[in-house]
């Protein structure tokens, strides 16, 4: 049998505790377990992005992180900053400049342009591609992505 | 006649295009914002099983004996299953096509049986609960291999040393050669000869999903429903029909969201037929994503070319004649049902496509080689031929000692030539290079490009600006596929209903993977029924529901759907004024829809809100008249046939700049100028053209799938592979000439492929722009540091 630890973590504000398998790697553990499907898996070796989640209010590689290591953490995902609106200037500009195209990289992108969102008044738009840097989008050349970030944050 | 008067609404009434050239947002986008898009690994079914591969490590090898047992004996395993099991449900597939004289592939089978040609070729299935425990049993599987010669390079492979596929008879799956005659004379005889042999990266599409497929199986029925992440559901159910043996009716494939595809998801793969034979075997659904290490070892790769390209040409810069001569691998197999004999007869077609020139001769092989499958992935062959076209042309400039600008306004089609023949035998229907280039050279500010240039040369700084005008296939008629046998239909299909609240439901086959389908379509059943876009729903990606199509491939969705889209809308609106003119006592002439409203067409006065019109039609039809009946669904088809291809034009211009010392280029900014006629909706054509530059930057300065000599592949994962990221990317400038297709109303061209079809070479060209007062060259993409170093003799 495979060896599990029982971990609790607030997830988008909910408590949940299961009893987990020590190798799952946390965006698996969203996806399968608690069917937050927002967040996506591109590569599972930490390069794409596309599982970009926050962790007790970082942003974390999804599936860099056993999800046994987010024990007594709160995790939000992109289900959860949605419903609170958190990300509803960034969607609102993500939307009006088409800043995705067939989505998939859209929820870690948005989340790790949060990030710079929260830490920053002010941002060039070099500044913008290079926090970006670590989000592949396929579809988008970027500068919509670039675009709406910009807006967002110097107005 | 352009967008401005697309006449949507009757003659005579004031003029309306609705949203048709208005940047208005996506409405399907919200949920891909919040997370709540459907994609198909997020999909839950009950008792559904989970399969993964066991995958050849070889590049070539027979398999002497697999040993299943113990996998079989792993915690959750539902079966284990080896090529003749799954071969027993799932025909094998030959992919050759008519109209491709002489093309050649052998049989391939959904799980390879007695030998693997390419290392990650599945040989085994596991099928689990999960697919964790999937994955830990095909650690469990062993097999004895006899390791066979590999055939790794294509030169070698040309040469029939040794045979692939010894039935056969040789390593050739296609050639082609195409002679307008008189080029050896003009050859003999030419002021200027330049000639350059030019090499292409084999790369891929690395669609941030990974390929998937959920296959469920429902034997009370003998039915089977595919939730498919692919560009083509109709050309799919043909397929599991065939394949599967189950009748077409019972097979009904879904696209729900698909992130990304790029041409990567319209073919045929073995692990997913296999994954559909599992769920009939084991009757239940079954399950497939390919993580992202078989993803690179098994989605399609492309191009890989070695191409010589020579160009004759007066002193006073007349282009007379183009030779080409390409050599292109494309792995074990010809890859189902479209073939790998595309991209290099694209090539032959395309090369040379914006010039004046008479003369041109063409050779092309297409050969096998023991690395991954390649086919049509976006573009096509022309970045190969876009590439061999401009690099040698600015080659021909430079020697001649005139301004690449110049040189090709010399030798641009005149925009009042058409319709227009080019020597390789495609036809053109209406281009505009010189309009193209004018505005290109005006949005650069280009002679303050080249004094800046020189300027800052004195600094030893080296800048480079790269042009590349480009020819592109877009709407393709049945000439691409259909004509060869191919069931790929190049017909699509719109049905529109008016609901009793007066919003109205689209259902069209031509599929969304966020290019904004869904979102023009939107936009052109408001403009031609006159509904405001928040009354439209748009429901693609399901064989059971819309009308029979092609789907998204060839840059053919907005030009071809987007037609049936308009047509089945004027219908509908003619049904709706039938409706009207009955309720209100009316002639239908003197009314017309507009803002949700029956107006009266010359006052403009609303008479009738539909919500009232679809309450009578559907609740109430007892107060109409007994001899009437109304008809709020309509269906509407558009197949493109009075040309093969709807031609585009566009270029591109790049501008770099070169560091001598590290080899690394700097993007400074990138411009595209495009002509796709009508222009639906300018914000969702501009991102693509945008987006399909990077991917065009990509094979030009990172992308390139490396193998060793032994046919392993080295860098397939995302951390060796570089696609372009947001850091290294330019600004990117759109602007556009339009100039409509004639053959629909609507006259939307493609523009889906327009940036990675150039892009490539505008790169290439601003490189050795850069390069050249160094006296250095380059001419293998990608173009990284150490090949740029190299040309300088550096390392």
């Amino acid at each position: 049998m495979e060896q599990t630890l029982t971990t609790t973590m607030t997830v988008n504000g909910s408590q949940v505790t299961r009893a987990i398998p020590a190798r799952q790697h946390l965006v698996d553990f969203l996806r399968e377990e608690l069917g937050l499907t927002g967040s996506h898996i591109g590569c599972e070796h930490g390069v794409c992005g596309a599982c970009t989640i926050r962790v007790n209010g970082e942003v974390v590689r999804g599936c860099l992180m056993l999800a046994v290591q987010a024990n007594g953490c709160r995790v939000d995902t992109i289900e959860g900053l949605s419903d609170s609106k958190e990300l509803e200037r960034l969607q609102k500009a993500f939307h009006e400049k088409n800043a995705l195209q067939c989505g998939f990289c859209t929820p870690g992108m948005l989340m790790a342009a949060q990030d710079l969102v929260r830490a920053r008044k002010k941002a060039t738009r070099e500044e913008i591609r290079a926090h970006i840097s670590g989000n592949y989008c396929r579809c988008t050349g970027y500068q919509a992505i670039v675009d709406a970030i910009d807006e967002v944050i110097n107005g | 006649m352009g967008k401005a008067e697309l006449p949507l609404h009757a003659p005579g009434t004031q003029v309306d295009k609705g949203y048709i050239g208005e940047s208005t947002p996506r409405p399907n986008a919200q949920r891909l914002l919040q997370g709540r898009g459907a994609f198909t690994d997020d999909l839950r079914f009950p008792r559904l099983a989970h399969v993964a591969f066991f995958r050849s490590p070889y590049a070539h090898a027979r398999i002497r004996k697999l040993s299943l047992e113990k996998a079989r004996a792993q915690p959750g395993v539902v079966g284990v299953f080896d090529g003749r099991a799954v071969a027993e449900y799932c025909k094998p597939w030959v992919a050759v096509l008519a109209h491709l004289k002489g093309i050649k592939s052998p049989a391939q089978h959904a799980i390879a049986i007695e030998r693997a040609c390419w290392q990650g070729e599945a040989c085994a299935a596991v099928v689990a609960e999960s697919r964790t425990q999937a994955e830990d049993a095909v650690q469990h599987i062993e097999a004895e291999w006899e390791e066979l010669p590999v055939v790794v390079d294509m030169e070698e492979s040309l040469s029939g040393k040794r045979v692939i596929h010894p039935d056969l008879g040789d390593n050739i799956c296609f050639k082609r050669e195409h002679d307008t005659g008189g080029v050896e004379e003009i050859f003999a005889k030419a002021d200027v000869v330049v000639e350059d042999t030019f090499h292409f990266g084999r790369h891929t599409g690395v669609c941030v999903e990974g390929r998937a497929i959920l296959a469920d199986y429902n034997a009370a029925e003998h039915s089977l429903t595919v939730y498919h992440a692919t560009q083509a559901p109709h050309m799919m159910q043909d397929i599991f029909s065939r394949h599967l043996n189950i009748p077409e009716g019972n097979v009904r494939v879904i696209a729900k969201d698909v992130g990304g595809s790029f041409g990567i998801k319209v073919h045929v793969y073995a692990d997913e037929m296999a994954t559909a034979a599992l769920s009939i075997m084991l009757r239940r659904p079954v399950k497939f994503v390919a993580d992202r290490l078989e993803s690179f070892l098994s989605d399609i790769h492309a191009r890989e070319h070695r191409a010589r390209v020579r160009l004759a040409c007066t002193k006073a810069g007349e282009i007379l004649a183009f030779d080409l001569d390409d050599l292109t691998a494309i792995g074990p197999y010809s890859v189902y049902p479209r073939t790998s004999g595309i991209e290099g007869n694209q090539v032959v077609n395309l090369t040379g496509g914006p010039y004046k020139h008479q003369k041109y001769r063409a050779r092309m092989h297409v050969v096998f080689t023991n690395k991954n499958v390649t086919c049509q992935y976006r573009a096509v062959g022309h970045p190969i031929a876009v590439a061999l076209t401009e690099g040698i042309v600015d080659l021909a400039a430079q020697k001649i000692g005139i301004d690449p600008a110049d040189f090709r306004r010399k030798n641009l089609i005149s925009d009042d030539a058409y319709p227009y023949t080019f020597p390789s035998g495609i036809k053109f229907e209406k281009l505009s290079h010189h309009k193209a280039l004018d505005l290109l050279l005006r949005i650069t500010n280009y002679a303050g490009l080249r004094a800046e240039q020189s300027r800052l040369r004195q600094q030893k700084i080296y800048r480079g600006i790269g042009l590349a005008a480009m020819i592109e296939v877009t709407n393709p008629s049945p000439a691409f596929y259909g004509v060869g046998g191919a069931r790929i239909s190049a017909q699509d299909g719109a049905t529109l209903r008016l609901e009793p609240t007066g919003m109205v439901t689209v259902m069209c086959s031509v599929t969304e993977q966020g290019q904004g389908t869904e979102g023009i379509f939107a936009q052109i059943a408001a403009s031609a029924v006159g509904v405001s876009i928040d009354k439209v729903r748009v429901i693609t990606g399901d064989t059971g529901v819309t009308p029979y199509g092609g789907g998204t491939w060839a840059s053919r969705g907005a030009g071809i759907g987007g037609e049936a889209v308009l047509l089945a809308g004027r219908a509908l609106r003619a049904n709706m004024l039938d409706v009207a003119a009955k309720m209100l006592s009316l002639d239908k002439a003197e009314l017309d829809v507009r803002d949700n409203h029956v107006i009266n067409r010359l006052t403009g006065e609303a008479k009738l809100p539909l919500a009232e019109l679809g309450r009578v039609a559907y609740f109430r039809p007892d107060t109409l008249p007994i001899d009437f009946q109304s008809e709020l669904t309509v269906t509407r088809h558009y197949t493109p046939r009075q040309y093969g291809f709807t031609f585009t034009n566009g270029i591109q211009a790049s501008l770099v700049e070169v560091d001598p010392d590290t080899g690394f280029v700097k993007l400074l900014k990138h411009w595209c100028v495009e002509d796709s006629g009508t222009v639906i909706n300018p914000m969702l054509v501009d991102e693509q053209i945008r987006g399909g530059v990077v991917q065009g930057i990509g094979a030009a300065l990172y992308e390139e799938c490396l193998y060793g000599p032994d046919g392993q592949l080295l860098n397939g994962n995302m951390a060796d592979y570089l696609v372009p990221m947001a850091g290294e990317m330019p600004d990117i400038v759109c602007a556009h000439i339009e100039t409509p297709t004639l053959q629909s109303q609507l006259g939307a061209k493609g523009v889906g492929e327009a940036g990675t079809a150039g892009a490539p070479a505008a790169v290439m060209n601003a490189i050795n722009d850069a390069l050249a007062p160094l006296g250095a060259r380059v001419t293998r993409m990608p173009f990284t540091p150490e090949r740029i170093l190299q040309a300088l003799k550096k390392v």
